[in-house]
């Protein structure tokens, strides 16, 4: 017969399970609760005409969101014209000068950048772009999105260029081939993957992204497809919709947060693909 | 040869490019927010009247509320990280369904903040109004004013326990999963049950580097901005209570910022905002450091 003492520790051990298990799916219930609730209420709202129309006039029902699609297209295109050149190359660095000095320094402001809340990246574009322009513009809210996106990019490059094994890059340089294009045709192809899975995630980051948006890009109703002119976003447009009074909009905030949700988790999910199912085995 | 220091200088540029930008934003914050620290001092973070009309800026009550939504999301968010975090790296360690929990936890990371915030203010605001009303009696019984607004402190602190779930679980389940396996199993071998290993080895080694988890996730909430902004019911007064609407320094730049006019007045918003990437960036540094040096040692 097993001894009280041994019956009270398997107690408490059985309760720790139960405890775990049970707060465990309580971390995972609100997650379910949301998606729940935008599929079910935002789903019956999408058709064709809300995707492709621009909003009405307040009052008139219909309309759409087609503004806001385009808007967030072009901010997020803008986003990464602007992050992706200088975050590879600072990757590369990164993984090729690993101990400079340089490197410390860069590392430092990478991690400084990453934890920087996105309002006060807003707020840095705001100061270099708005207010010097004196207007809000896409631009502004691309250099804004492009913040936050750089230590992504960054640190995905160096991450995986790091994983490359020195010996294929050494059988390169072994055969006469100059540094610069042993990186080029050796490692960066390599490591391919990996930037291709950071920079879809930096856009499934971005593209949810509304907070700096509010004093750069601002918003508009109407398709604008020119970088100096205010956009509209799909954050944006489910911010101004859900603070306003009126019922059809609330509606139409659900069936954005769908078209949102879906861009930004597809976004998220291939990121993952890319780096799992394409990886190169060495 | 040309082309190798070409290639070399331009690897050089981007990383100074990133290097320098760090530093031109902190530079461009104290100098945007100069005119409000020249003309109210220190007295800035501890006035309370924040009055745009008048031109008078005190940050306490964004101050209060950031602290007061944070800490409290913290609180209510680390029994389920943490136990989400022991399922991952203990329970369920290596197991495939691990992979599908990992993945759903970092599906709540992805969801954009508006989208909480959206759902917060259409399910959970109506929700924790039904609550207040039934508390209504009770507090005027011990004297505390509770207003039925639905929006406010508790429940901006409610929606940010969601959202830091993924930070605090992930980091948490990473620590656990340094704890070296000699060290259990030893533990395991003397007839200790899986409580008696998780209490007594793996959360003792583990301690410093969950502080770091939970620091990082501090760092999330003191600087996350749309959902809050959505359900804390944006009013720049002390919070009296839990139920009060308030405001946090992210919530106030977000809504004012755009319509700021005043020179002044705006100013005081990006003194807020550099407030605000200060703070963050310590506790953040504080963190990352004691990762790293947990990750060295194991």
């Amino acid at each position: 017969m097993r001894e009280p003492k041994l019956r009270r520790r398997l107690f408490l051990n059985g309760l720790f399970r139960t405890g775990i298990y049970g707060l465990a799916f309580g971390a995972l219930l609100p997650l379910f609760l949301i998606l729940i609730d935008v599929f079910v209420k935002g789903l019956p709202v999408i058709s064709w005409n809300f995707l492709v129309n621009t909003p009405k006039a307040t009052g008139e029902t219909g309309g759409g969101i087609a503004n806001a699609i385009v808007g967030s297209l072009m901010l997020v295109t803008l986003a990464t014209a602007m992050a992706l050149p200088i975050g590879v190359a600072a990757g590369v660095y990164l993984s090729e000068a690993r101990k400079s000095r340089l490197a410390y320094f860069t590392r430092l402001a990478v991690d400084v950048l990453q934890g920087m809340p996105s309002v006060v990246i807003g707020i840095i574009a705001y100061l270099w772009l708005v207010r010097v322009m004196g207007k809000f513009t896409a631009l502004s809210g691309g250099l804004a999105l492009a913040l936050m996106m750089l230590p992504l990019v960054v640190r995905g490059t160096e991450e995986v260029l790091k994983l490359v094994p020195a010996h294929i890059k050494e059988a390169s340089l072994a055969l006469g081939v100059p540094h610069y294009r042993t990186v080029l045709r050796v490692v960066i192809p390599c490591g391919l993957p990996g930037i291709i899975s950071a920079v879809l995630l930096g856009v499934s980051r971005i593209a949810g992204e509304t907070a700096p948006l509010l004093f750069t890009a601002f918003g508009n109703r109407f398709l604008e497809f020119s970088p100096l002119k205010p956009v509209g976003s799909l954050p944006l447009t489910i911010f101004t919709y859900a603070m306003s009074p009126y019922q059809d909009l609330q509606a139409q905030a659900w069936g954005a947060s769908v078209v949102l949700i879906v861009l930004v988790l597809a976004t998220n999910i291939i990121s993952r693909v890319v780096i799992t199912r394409w990886k190169i085995q060495f | 040869m040309r082309r190798e220091r070409l290639f070399r200088n331009l690897l050089q540029l981007a990383a100074w490019l990133v290097g320098l930008n760090v530093l031109v934003i902190s530079i461009t914050l104290f100098w945007g927010a100069s005119p409000t620290l020249r003309h109210f001092g220190p007295g800035f973070l501890w006035s309370s009247h924040w009055n745009p009309v008048t031109d008078e800026f005190g940050a306490l009550p964004f101050l209060a509320g950031t602290l007061a939504t944070s800490f409290l999301a913290l609180a209510l968010s680390l029994p389920l990280s943490l136990s989400m975090a022991i399922l991952l790296g203990e329970f369920l360690r290596g197991r495939w369904l691990s992979n599908v929990f990992k993945s759903l936890v970092d599906l709540i990371a992805a969801v954009p903040s508006v989208i909480f915030g959206y759902w917060g203010l259409m399910v959970l605001v109506p929700w924790v109004r039904e609550v207040e009303m039934q508390l209504m009696p009770l507090g005027q019984r011990l004297g505390i004013e509770i207003m039925p607004y639905g929006v406010g402190v508790l429940t901006a602190s409610l929606v940010l326990a969601v959202m830091i779930i993924p930070n605090t679980a992930s980091i948490a389940r990473e620590v656990l999963e340094l704890v070296p396996r000699d060290l259990k199993e030893a533990a395991y071998s003397f007839g200790a049950t899986r409580y008696e290993v998780v209490r007594s080895v793996i959360v003792p080694y583990a301690r410093s580097g969950i502080f770091a988890g939970v620091l990082l996730s501090l760092g999330r909430a003191l600087g996350e901005t749309m959902a809050v902004t959505m359900v804390i019911g944006n009013t720049n007064e002390m919070p009296a209570n839990l139920f009060a609407p308030a405001n946090t320094m992210a919530s106030v730049i977000a809504n004012e910022l755009a319509e700021a006019t005043t020179a002044i007045h705006y100013s005081s918003l990006v003194a807020v905002g550099l407030v605000l990437f200060l703070v963050t960036t310590v506790i953040n540094f504080i963190g990352t450091y004691i990762i790293k040096k947990m990750t060295v040692q194991a």
